[in-house]
């Protein structure tokens, strides 16, 4: 039998095609990422360059149309008490709810990390993962059921005598309305809610990460669980937590849905933005409105990467 | 020594926030069933099926938002796993210049808050004049549905022994030869469960729509709009629960495709 | 006849480093080659830039007389068995052997037949309708090897083919490896940091170091004349004697090595010392001894009297035994 020759012929375009590839791995890469690259490119950072552009116009005030020449007026008018106002609001509600958040979370997390084996470990991850991805309007709405003043949690409260509870929520200074739903604690609680699982899973993974051996050499050392908890686990989990507070913090200052729907129609960035481009059609305020939480981001992640969150993200 | 035995106090919190995350959406189901259709009355006053049958028979103002959410969300999922899968091929190939600034590109839209991404376009369009249309909706979408299917597909191209298309090439395969044979197999349930998160995440997305929808009015937008003027409030609830299967569902396929690698779908929501 | 594989001066240099600098190489058809060295010393390297894997920075390979320079892994007929097998998960082992056959056309039961053929060669008849995860180490490693062989392949390449096995079925696929060799007559390349099996497989082998062959040659010759200290290190744990000793016992005064196993202990040699450590090996004993500030290992076959540690004792060795090296190695 003849042996074969060392080096086979090329039998097509694409045996010619994949020498090239091979002689030139630049042409595969650029083929591969030119078309993602182009489209995010033009859309989305075109997008952006569009948003920093409007927000350097201004709207004209007695034709109401757009202005398009450069100016800073539109983000002088953002330091208007009003507009200042709608700002600290917003960022008092992202810290309350990233605390709040980073409270609850902790439990499930330490537990699903660390304790959870097997079949449970699926069930805390699913159960961790379904409210997640679940429809972001439904879980609204299901709350708008809950917090209503005929709902089920005054019916509970009523058929187990705490009513005075939700009296009392309601009465403190600045929470007082005659519902939950339309209580700026309704707003809070939907917040805690709807971004919660975006605190656990950075979380747990964090405290994934802790190993074994460290918890048991703190225990041998003669730590008890509170020492053990305060000096090891906390530091080492503290780098998911700040991880988690970026999601929590960035997307309660961006959503305008909730405070829609729950509370008390007091303005956040998000609705300012959402009425500014809409029914008042200062696109230019809008934009300089969107500009905002980018720059409280920015701020907020430079001093989350000085901690070490990206680490855990 | 179980030093690390759950405390009763761990179990606890863990069951009361599993329970704090997942009750919540019965009392949607629930609700569709009541008789009571101007208050949120708890408990409800009687129980009736009524409300599928005016749903589908005396609601025509469901039917065109319920057709644009699935256009937008095929046409949206079909654009991203072409780009999100290419961004996932290029990034699983050698370190080269720019790397990790793509990574930033590709993460940036869901990163940011959707008011930003929403109002970005929205300036866009105002600036080009485009007037707002099922394109300018699926603009939107798909950006942010890229990250989705390429979070899943890096994911499983970690996981696979980075040999095998060496091997394929080695055993006197073509590149399309390989991408046919060898990797498309390997990554298609990942590409899958991409898609499917990417068209849950797109059927279900109001904030971003908001801005590029103008006056057309998807499934969330109509939902949006009875939560805040409600008419036949448990009709609301039929068409919640739909909204929440067609979301749910796709989810726990992906989870069932994906599953037993550290790369389960959903981490990059 | 052209040389089945040959370097002529190739390098393959990421940015600063040098990972194949240099190398000159000639692999003989029908010969089992081993590419010997520790982790980092270009051998691994240069087993791609056989296979493709890998393009030179620098240099030529020609394949059977052939510039390979231009030619894509595909179409290189020289196939691998890679160090973690590299089988595709989601076939079954039978189509994982054919998949060579089909991506070149081969018809479906032609293809087959062939691998059924091939299964059997490596003892896997009966096997081919299983995963690749429901197999064992040993049978993947052996999937591997029917799937490159099937193609007839001119050159062998393996890398590392038995490191992720115990011993004891290392020592088997050792002797097994040889056989296939011998009986399909092809040119077998293989990589390894292990210097027994590349003693005892191949019939050439290289040293590499730092990216450069270090020494190339037959076993015996690599063995008993390392031409440096690296290699007398490497290969074999040689002692290795200083230019002042070497020069005492008779030598130039130049590095030398001396295997331990042609050290005697005996009443009167030239060398005096004490018996510091015994570490019994089964069929010897390797006595270690200080003398005149150099420790020197003796190798002491089963049945000879062994001393005691603390012994003063003498050696002695044939003066043909002392290798003397080049350079300051």
């Amino acid at each position: 039998m003849s042996r074969a020759p060392a080096i086979l012929p090329t039998r097509g375009a694409w045996d010619r095609l994949t020498g090239l590839f091979w002689r030139r791995p630049g042409v595969l890469l650029l083929l591969l990422i030119a078309l993602p690259l182009l489209w995010l490119g033009v859309v989305y950072l075109g997008s952006l360059a569009a948003l920093l552009l409007q927000s350097f116009y201004s709207i004209d005030e007695f034709s109401g149309m757009v202005k398009e020449e450069f100016t800073l007026s539109t983000y002088a008018e953002l330091f208007r008490a009003q507009n200042v106002d709608i700002i600290l609001r917003t960022l008092f509600m992202a810290a309350a709810v990233t605390l709040a958040s980073a409270v609850i979370a902790f439990p499930i997390a330490y537990y699903a990390a660390r304790h959870a084996q097997g079949a449970m470990k699926a069930v805390c991850y699913l159960g961790i993962m379904l409210p997640l991805w679940s429809s972001y309007l439904v879980k609204v709405y299901a709350w708008k059921l809950i917090l209503a003043k005929e709902g089920i949690l005054t019916w509970a409260a009523a058929g187990t005598g705490t009513s005075f509870v939700i009296d009392g929520i309601l009465s403190v200074p600045g929470l007082s309305s005659s519902s939950l739903s339309t209580s700026p604690f309704g707003t809070w609680l939907v917040f805690v809610y709807v971004w919660l699982p975006y605190m656990i899973l950075p979380m747990q993974a964090a405290l994934e990460r802790v190993p074994r051996s460290m918890i048991e050499a703190s225990a041998d050392l003669g730590a008890n669980r509170g020492q053990t908890f305060r000096t090891v686990i906390l530091p080492l989990a503290l780098p998911g937590i700040i991880a988690g507070s970026i999601f929590t913090f960035s997307l309660t200052l961006g959503d305008y849905i909730i405070p829609q729907i729950i509370g008390n129609s007091a303005n956040f960035i998000g609705m300012a933005v959402y009425k500014l481009q809409g029914t008042a059609g200062n696109i230019p305020l809008a934009a300089a409105f969107a500009v905002v939480p980018i720059i409280i981001m920015v701020i907020y992640l430079t001093i989350a990467r000085k901690m070490g969150a990206f680490d855990a993200l | 020594m179980h030093s690390e035995r759950a405390s009763l106090g761990l179990k606890i919190g863990a069951i009361v926030a599993l329970l704090f995350l997942h009750l919540p959406i019965l009392l949607i189901f629930l609700y569709a069933f009541t008789t009571e259709e101007r208050s949120y009355q708890f408990p409800p006053p009687g129980l009736t099926l009524k409300w599928f049958g005016v749903a589908w028979n005396d609601r025509p103002d469901i039917w065109p938002p319920l057709y644009l959410s699935l256009k937008v969300a095929a046409i949206s999922t079909a654009l991203a796993m072409v780009l999100g899968t290419l961004a996932a091929a290029a990034m699983s190939r050698t370190k080269f210049f720019g790397r990790d600034q793509i990574t930033l590109l590709i993460l940036l839209p869901i990163a940011l808050p959707g008011v930003i991404t929403g109002m970005s376009l929205r300036s866009a369009f105002g600036i080009m004049e485009i007037p707002f249309s099922t394109w300018t909706i699926v603009l939107g979408h798909a950006t942010f549905c890229i990250v989705i299917v390429y979070n899943n597909a890096v994911a499983r191209m970690r996981r696979l022994s980075g040999a095998i298309a060496e091997a394929s090439a080695d055993l006197g395969a073509n590149s399309f030869q390989t991408f046919r044979y060898v990797l498309l197999p390997n990554l298609g349930s990942a590409l899958l469960a991409g898609g499917m998160l990417a068209f849950a995440l797109s059927f279900d997305e109001v904030i971003v729509t908001t801005f590029t929808a103008g006056q057309q009015s998807t499934l969330p937008i109509w939902m949006l709009n009875e939560l805040v003027r409600p008419r036949q409030r448990p009709v609301t609830n039929v068409v919640a629960i739909v909204v929440f299967l067609v979301t749910f569902l796709p989810i726990l396929a992906a989870y069932y495709l994906t599953r037993g690698g550290s790369e389960t779908a959903g981490m990059g929501k | 006849m052209a040389a089945a594989v040959e370097f002529r001066n190739v390098a393959r240099h990421f940015g600063l480093v040098k990972a194949v600098d240099g190398v000159d190489l000639v692999i003989e058809e029908g010969s089992f080659f081993a590419m010997l060295g520790p982790s980092g010393s270009g051998k691994t390297t240069c087993l791609r830039l056989i296979s493709g894997f890998e393009s030179p920075t620098g240099g030529e390979i020609r394949i059977f007389g052939e510039d390979v320079s231009r030619v894509p892994p595909h179409l290189r007929n020289v196939n691998t068995v890679f160090q973690d097998y590299a089988l595709f998960p989601h076939m079954s082992v039978r189509d994982n052997v054919a998949y060579g056959l089909m991506v070149k056309g081969e018809g479906k039961r032609q293809r087959l037949e062939k691998a059924e053929e091939m299964l059997e060669l490596v003892k896997l008849s009966g096997f081919g309708s299983r995963k690749p995860s429901q197999l064992s180490g040993g049978q993947r490693q052996r999937v591997a090897l029917a799937r490159a062989l099937v193609n007839r392949p001119r050159v062998l390449l393996l890398d590392e083919p038995l490191g992720a096995l115990d011993l004891k079925l290392r020592e088997a696929m050792q002797d097994e490896l040889k056989a296939l060799q011998m009986r399909l007559g092809l040119t077998f390349v293989f990589v390894t940091h292990d210097q027994h099996e590349a003693l005892s497989m191949a019939d050439s082998l290289a040293v590499f170091s730092e990216g450069r062959i270090a020494q190339i040659g037959t076993p015996a010759q690599v063995y008993d004349a390392p031409r440096s200290r690296f290699v007398a290190d490497f290969v074999g744990s040689a002692n290795v004697l200083p230019p002042d000793l070497t020069a005492r016992l008779g030598g130039p005064a130049r590095w030398s090595s001396l295997r331990p196993e042609q050290i005697r202990l005996s009443a009167d040699g030239p060398l005096g010392g004490r018996v510091t450590a015994l570490r019994y090996l089964g069929s010897g004993t390797r006595v270690a001894i200080q003398t005149e500030g150099t420790e020197l290992a003796a190798f002491v076959p089963a049945g000879v009297p062994l001393p005691a540690t603390g012994d003063q004792v003498r050696l002695s060795f044939a003066p043909e035994a002392l290798n003397i090296m080049e350079g300051e190695g």
